[in-house]
């Protein structure tokens, strides 16, 4: 099923942001509609969105690969984004993300048993003051956790582990 | 003093439409639309002295003013990519005064005629963008965006845009081609955004604290604001504090601040209290400042900050103290650039690679002093040779690390059997 078909309204109103004949601007918010589903983008996708925008399958796909947050594989349905960058290291980001990743049973860059949590190390996030900090991707989006201490991390991940669950 | 771009800790309640406009929210664009010829705001503007607070400091009104009147349709973009480590100062004022920024936006598209405008929010601030398009639909309602605005004949749309993990979209010409569908590449200039900008149309690209004056100086005068802070360096700022410090943040000060009291006076000393070290004064793409008493005591104004050897950029400052070593921070310094340089160019793709490549060698002890001379003729070696500024920044903290903590990289510190 196309986005078109399955997501109307959305497309409607990504595509009247952009200016007629200018429509490939929509290739990224349509990257994002693309991965809500499974978390990444299919290669049905990547042939959708180029028909939909007059361009190459092979233009969708080199923005897939240039930008960090569109995915070409399966992953966790929860991408923990844990920053390691300067600021957040000199808070103790690197111990944080061991951390986390011992509690997890998993290395960076894996994915729990389950198929639920991915923990990642990422470039910095913008909320340097407020380490050790985080994001969540998901399909769904991207949401932020700060200030975060390994007790509310562990807590956030069952509540993930649970509404992740439902979904299924 | 009164908040002037961080308003929200005054006015907690400045988010919301009605309360902003209670505050003077929107006078000041009705008063540009209505009363004032474009040219004039720009005027005001360029007399203000306020300069873009996303790092590079040029003139804004002086921006403004470069865009040809023979060449339409005109852009105004909102630079809200800001993914410098350590700054973090355009997600509050975006979060918590959406309004003030807004207007900014509004403002600016007036005066350089502009009836679309685009906010590019890097990808990870997906709620914020949430939140704006939220305020840009009320502003619709409400009649202070759209067409026929206040009467006149002059319409505007304000739209947002969401990258998607790309440092290098905060350079403005990358930043276009990513709006366009591309890749964020930056683009040769000439011709500058000015003439050929969004679709190859005139445009001005402004980082969110820059707009997020304007409405203060349409409102108050240019002469109001540049009583504001010092000699060359008018008005307010948002200093992001962050590092070894007890209370990181954003700090709104005048120019001319000292980092002694930005550190203790206002963020409450350093972690430990242990002695400052090295000071970064424009987030990781800084030079590295040695952190004695002269340095302590320098205002943080344009020129001031340039006699330590380094700039005031985005006002991003990041605390080292004497706990770190600095080959441990110019390696995470090195990896976040060779990570988002966009590979473009040669000197600035291969140096980043070369410069993690030695700097690891170092960390590891292998002919330290050699591969420390290596690592910044590398660094030289990529300085005045990129298309952008990304590979220029991805040499500051390494030479600057090298040639002022020359102790920090002693071979017999480091260890290794070659030293």
């Amino acid at each position: 099923m196309s986005l078109a078909d399955k997501y109307p309204q959305e497309v409607k109103k990504i595509m009247a942001k952009y200016p007629p004949e200018q429509k490939r601007s929509a290739v990224m918010p349509l990257l994002y509609l693309a991965q809500r589903d499974e978390g990444f983008v299919t290669k049905a996708a990547l042939e959708d969105i180029a028909q939909m925008l007059d361009i190459t399958s092979t233009n969708v796909a080199e923005i897939v690969g240039f930008y960090t947050l569109y995915h070409d594989q399966k992953a966790g349905k929860y991408r923990m984004q844990v920053c390691t960058d300067l600021p957040c290291a000199l808070r103790g980001a690197d111990k944080f993300l061991q951390e986390l990743c011992g509690n997890l049973g998993v290395k960076v860059g894996e994915t729990t048993p389950d198929g639920m949590i991915t923990v990642e190390a990422v470039m910095c996030l913008a909320g340097c003051d407020k380490a050790p900090m985080f994001q969540v991707q998901s399909g769904e989006g991207i949401a932020y956790h700060e200030n975060m201490t390994m007790d509310k991390t562990m807590e956030l991940v069952a509540a993930l582990r649970k509404s992740g669950q439902e979904v299924k | 003093m009164a908040y002037l771009l961080l308003r929200h800790r005054d006015i907690p309640d400045i988010g919301k439409l009605d309360v902003y406009q209670k505050k003077g929210g929107f006078e000041a664009f009705k008063k540009a639309v209505t009363s004032l010829k474009p040219q004039e705001v720009t005027d005001m503007v360029k007399a203000s002295g306020l300069r873009g607070r996303g790092g590079a400091g040029f003139p804004t009104g002086v921006k403004w003013s470069f865009i040809p009147n023979n060449i339409w349709p005109h852009y105004v973009v909102a630079n809200a990519d800001e993914s410098e480590p350590g700054t973090f100062k355009d997600r509050e004022i975006m979060e918590c005064n959406p309004f003030q920024f807004l207007e900014g936006v509004a403002i600016a598209a007036y005066a350089v005629g502009a009836n679309a405008a685009y906010i590019y929010l890097r990808g990870e601030f997906w709620t914020v963008a949430a939140i704006l398009d939220k305020k840009i639909a009320e502003l619709e309602k409400a009649g202070l965006l759209g067409d026929k605005l206040f009467g006149s004949e002059y319409s505007l749309r304000i739209y947002t845009h969401l990258g998607a993990g790309a440092y290098i979209c905060g350079e403005e010409t990358a930043l276009l081609e990513s709006i366009e569908g591309k890749r964020g590449q930056p683009r040769i200039r000439p011709p500058f955004p000015a003439v050929y900008g969004l679709y190859g149309k005139p445009t001005v690209v402004n980082n969110v604290e820059t707009l997020a004056n304007i409405p203060l100086i349409v409102e108050n005068g240019a002469d109001w604001y540049k009583s504001l802070g010092t000699a060359d360096s008018a008005g307010v700022k948002i200093f992001s504090l962050s590092g070894h410090v007890n209370q990181p943040g954003n700090y709104e000060l005048p120019f001319g601040t000292t980092y002694r009291e930005l550190i203790y006076k206002y963020g409450g000393g350093v972690t430990g209290d242990r002695p400052v070290k090295a000071i970064m004064s424009a987030g990781a793409s800084s030079a590295m400042i040695v952190a004695d008493d002269k340095a302590l005591d320098t205002p943080m104004d344009y020129a001031s900050v340039r006699t330590l050897g380094a700039d005031l950029g985005s006002a991003s400052v990041i605390v080292i103290n004497d706990s770190v070593d600095l080959d441990w921070v110019i390696n995470k310094t090195i990896h976040f650039f060779k990570h988002e340089s966009c590979g473009k160019c040669t000197p600035c793709r291969e140096g980043t690679y070369w410069m993690l490549h030695l700097i690891e060698r170092i960390e590891r002890g292998e002919d330290v002093k050699a591969n420390t001379e290596l690592l910044h003729n590398v660094a030289r070696q990529i300085q005045n040779k990129c298309l952008c500024p990304l590979g220029e920044f991805s040499t500051m903290a390494v030479t600057t690390a090298i040639e002022r903590f020359p102790a920090d990289f002693e071979p017999s510190r480091l260890g290794g059997s070659h030293g």
